[in-house]
């Protein structure tokens, strides 16, 4: 997402630049107390990390790797601020020593990789802490839940910049449904790196996590509300895909543009469940049009839901049957 | 440790642009990036200007080329992205080659690629002929926050390390056979990661404490004689945003589609 010079028009490179320079300058006030005692080679080593897990890629299906963009990370580790100034410095060499990212692009790339993702992240780690319980399983689920809802609103914010200062004219909706569901997915890889990271430092030296504040790192291991996990998650799925729906257009996307101007969408057979209830994202015999595209969006979140559910169980039952499968597993 | 003490996209040479203060090159860098990314998009003959006259500064600074292009890759994505326009942007519609495409988006494409390769170019030139620190202590010259510049350091100095014990994780790890495919491979992984933020986080600590034990106060000491910068500094690495700017006009504004508006 380290989006090149002219990627967006000039006065929202200006508007965004004010924005993260006013985020970055009251994140570095708020951090001075914790480096006004000279620990400026702690924060800058910890750059140094952020930068390295940077780029470590992560398998996300067969094939395609993403990487982390570590600002949740930062602020369950380090608190908002510092995390914050962490990031940015992140940002900022890698565009000047680097080249990666454009210079008159800082403004929008700072907010969206820095500003959005810690702040954001954090706020949602907050929220999931109070839902869930202060044990440390408490806190490796709130990392997770903030890892995702980073890199999620992330490409939210990206695509709003686009609808304010698009470079072509490219419909919000299209841009909107693609990044978000892209990044949909890149946000389980960044949930779960961020959990199991916040899960190994909390078992070695608890007291470098800032967010397991009021956690007792000593007490045993709070088993797992499971019941209450699920609840919760299906529930922010669901919502998610309420949410997303809206936008879900029913004019013919890129692709299927592509294919009336040449003119073959004729010699495409209609699609086999074309008559099915949700073709088009959109339940037929519903008259309300947003009514309609949640109900869409929920059908689709639940039959997800089942489908992987029933793909995870395969899996175990399948491994559990072949002994030499489970024991190379389990060595 | 070990490598040397070179950034990887320093190239060692003696030049005018290595000779220049780095505070100057980046107000000179910016200023030509500034430009290039608010050329609209139909601005070809300018695009084509900048090119030519950021290949002379190549040139002149005995960058070759083929490093120049080598490093391009990191636009690749939105390059990609540029494939695209053509086919998602709305708008009138223009036979190309026998594909029906949108007018604006094709252009909007192009000068999209055009902005971000010129763009990324400028940056690798600054990057090229100016060492890391020298970098750093350009921008604390153009008075940005000494925390900042000085955590950058820090990161620099010691990225190297860190990507090593990086590098050093991962063949262990492979050596035992993980090599992960799927998301739920992943846990190895982050628990190294995990280890890794420690082990970073560690040695900080230990960085600070040899700091302190040889009386560090918060203020790092100028390794680099601070001189005033000559006129005639200026006036050379102007030269560069003052023909840019010059190429603009020439080429025409046109339609004044601010940063390359939509057009």
């Amino acid at each position: 997402m380290h989006a090149p010079d002219g990627f967006l028009t000039a006065p929202t490179a200006i508007a965004t630049g004010v924005l993260s320079a006013g985020a970055i300058a009251g994140a570095v006030r708020a951090s001075r107390p914790e480096l006004d005692d000279d620990r400026i080679p702690l924060a800058g080593v910890t750059a140094a990390f952020v930068f390295a897990a940077q780029m470590v890629n992560f398998p996300v299906a067969a094939g395609t790797t993403g990487h982390l963009l570590g600002g949740a990370l930062a602020a369950v580790l380090l608190g908002p601020s510092l995390g914050l100034v962490v990031v940015a410095v992140v940002v900022l060499v890698q565009a000047l020593a680097f080249a990666d990212g454009g210079l008159t692009a800082l403004g929008y790339n700072l907010f969206n990789m820095a500003v959005v993702t810690s702040l954001g992240g954090w706020a949602v780690f907050r929220g999931a802490r109070r839902l869930l319980p202060a044990s440390p399983t408490g806190v490796t689920l709130a990392a997770a839940v903030a890892g995702f809802a980073s890199v999620l609103l992330s490409a939210i914010s990206f695509s709003l910049m686009w609808l304010f200062g698009a470079s072509a004219a490219v419909p919000f909706d299209r841009v909107f449904a693609a990044m978000v569901g892209v990044h949909a997915i890149i946000g389980v890889g960044e949930a779960l790196i961020t959990a199991g990271v916040v899960a190994a430092v909390l078992a070695v030296r608890p007291d470098l996590v800032r967010g397991a504040d009021g956690v007792d790192p000593g007490a045993e291991r709070a088993r797992l509300p499971r019941t209450r996990f699920v609840v919760i998650g299906l529930l922010t799925a669901l919502v998610v895909a309420v949410g997303v729906a809206q936008f879900a257009v029913d004019e013919p996307d890129g692709l299927e543009r592509v294919a009336q101007d040449l003119g073959f969408e004729e010699a495409g057979r209609e699609h086999l469940l074309a008559n099915s209830v949700f073709s088009d994202y959109a339940t037929t015999g519903v008259a309300s049009e947003p009514v309609s595209l949640a109900l869409a969006g929920i059908a689709g979140t639940l039959l997800t839901l089942a489908v992987g559910t029933g793909l995870l169980l395969a899996i175990r039952e399948r491994r559990g049957r072949d002994p030499a499968r489970a024991d190379q597993t389990a060595t | 440790m070990g490598a040397g003490h070179t950034h990887a996209l320093y190239v060692h040479e003696h030049s005018v642009a290595h000779r220049l203060p780095a505070h100057v090159k980046i107000v000179a860098t910016f200023a030509v990036t500034v430009l290039i990314a608010t050329t609209p998009n139909r601005q070809a003959l300018a695009f084509a200007g900048f090119a030519v006259l950021l290949a002379t500064v190549a040139r002149l600074s005995r960058i070759p080329a083929r490093f120049l292009l080598a490093r391009l890759v990191v636009v690749a994505p939105f390059l990609l992205a540029a494939l695209f326009l053509p086919f998602v942007a709305s708008g009138p519609r223009v036979e190309v080659l026998g594909v029906s495409v949108a007018e604006a988006g094709l252009w909007g494409g192009l000068g999209l690629a055009a902005r971000a390769l010129l763009g990324a170019t400028a940056s690798l030139l600054l990057v090229a002929t100016t060492e890391v620190p020298e970098l750093l202590r350009g921008l604390e010259r153009l008075r940005v926050p000494a925390l900042l510049t000085q955590i950058a350091a820090f990161m620099v100095r010691y990225l190297e390390v860190i990507v090593a014990e990086v590098t050093r994780q991962r063949r262990a790890m492979t050596a035992r056979g993980y090599d992960p495919r799927w998301f739920w491979q992943l846990k190895p992984l982050a628990a190294g990661l995990g280890v890794l933020f420690v082990r970073s986080y560690e040695r900080g600590e230990r960085v600070h404490a040899a700091m302190l034990a040889r009386g560090f106060t918060g203020q790092l000491p100028a390794l680099v004689e601070e001189r005033p910068t000559p006129r005639s500094a200026w006036l050379v690495a102007l030269v560069v945003p003052g023909i840019a700017g010059l190429v603009r006009l020439l080429a025409g504004f046109g339609d004044l589609g601010i940063g390359g508006g939509v057009g």
